[in-house]
């Protein structure tokens, strides 16, 4: 499937994933995340039930420390 | 648009920082000159001799609330400002209440956990209010690494990768960059279209 990630196109190989299941794949591996699908806040517990299809617009945002 | 028609549209607005450290105070300071008519500035912490690295606080000021020095602090550049400050440690529940009349949000904390918790409370729960954050400050030089990027009304300013650590510390330059980065996008959030 194609998706957008963090503004870039992107296609993924799979058909339906959940939000866990992409943060897996493309290897994120910070320990805390916001993510988003077209626009909607996904919270830290909801990213095992949330799926991920065609065309759609996601965004993973790496929180770092400092300020 | 002079800045007199700036002002006169400045002066309605009211403005949240989340977080009086090195994002916060120099952000509340820009909005300060700008003519923003009101800041809600929250934090529990006090002034320290370390903070004077990149924060906008004064020697003579070391040992007080944070909150009450940045009010003294912006009174002095802007008195027409009202500054409405909470010496108060922010969490999901009291950041709906104290920044619910907000026009805009300035998250301004050090801490990823801190910013974690106030992205998903302010996109939960008041999805209708901009938040403006303020990711990856640390270290120096480097400036074309520094961006901007949009995700609906969450607005992300910084390099979103360079964390801080013992050698790559929190200086005023970078995160004095990023700090004005967010007042600069607070100013364009309401400004548009006028």
């Amino acid at each position: 499937m194609k998706i957008t990630l963090n503004n870039r196109k992107e296609t993924i190989d799979a058909d339906i994933l959940t939000v866990q299941e992409l943060i897996e794949k493309k290897n994120f591996t910070f320990r805390l995340l916001v993510t988003k699908v077209n626009g909607k806040l996904v919270k830290r517990d909801e990213r095992d039930n949330v799926k991920i299809k065609d065309g759609d617009n996601v965004a993973v945002i790496h929180l770092i420390s400092g300020g | 648009m002079t800045f007199k028609e700036i002002k006169k549209i400045a002066e309605k607005k009211t403005i949240g920082i989340a977080g009086a450290g090195g994002l916060g105070s120099n952000s509340a300071v820009a909005l300060a000159r700008v003519g923003i008519g009101s800041l809600i500035i929250a934090d529990f912490d006090i002034v320290t001799k370390e903070n004077l690295n990149r924060q906008h606080y004064f020697c003579a000021q070391i040992g007080k609330k944070k909150v009450f020095a940045l009010k003294e602090n912006i009174f002095k550049i802007n008195s027409d400002v009202k500054v409405f400050a909470h010496a108060i440690r922010l969490n999901p529940e009291n950041i709906v209440k104290i920044f619910k009349k907000c026009n805009v949000i300035v998250e301004a904390f050090d801490d990823a956990g801190m910013k974690q918790m106030i992205i998903e409370t302010v996109l939960g729960e008041m999805p209708d209010i901009p938040l403006v954050v303020g990711l990856g400050v640390a270290g120096w030089g480097n400036n074309n690494s520094i961006g901007f990027r949009q995700e609906g009304n969450l607005y992300i300013c910084g390099d979103e990768k360079t964390e801080i650590a013992d050698d790559i510390p929190p200086l005023a330059p970078r995160v004095g960059i990023v700090a004005n980065m967010q007042a600069n996008t607070v100013l364009e959030i309401i400004l548009k279209g006028k």
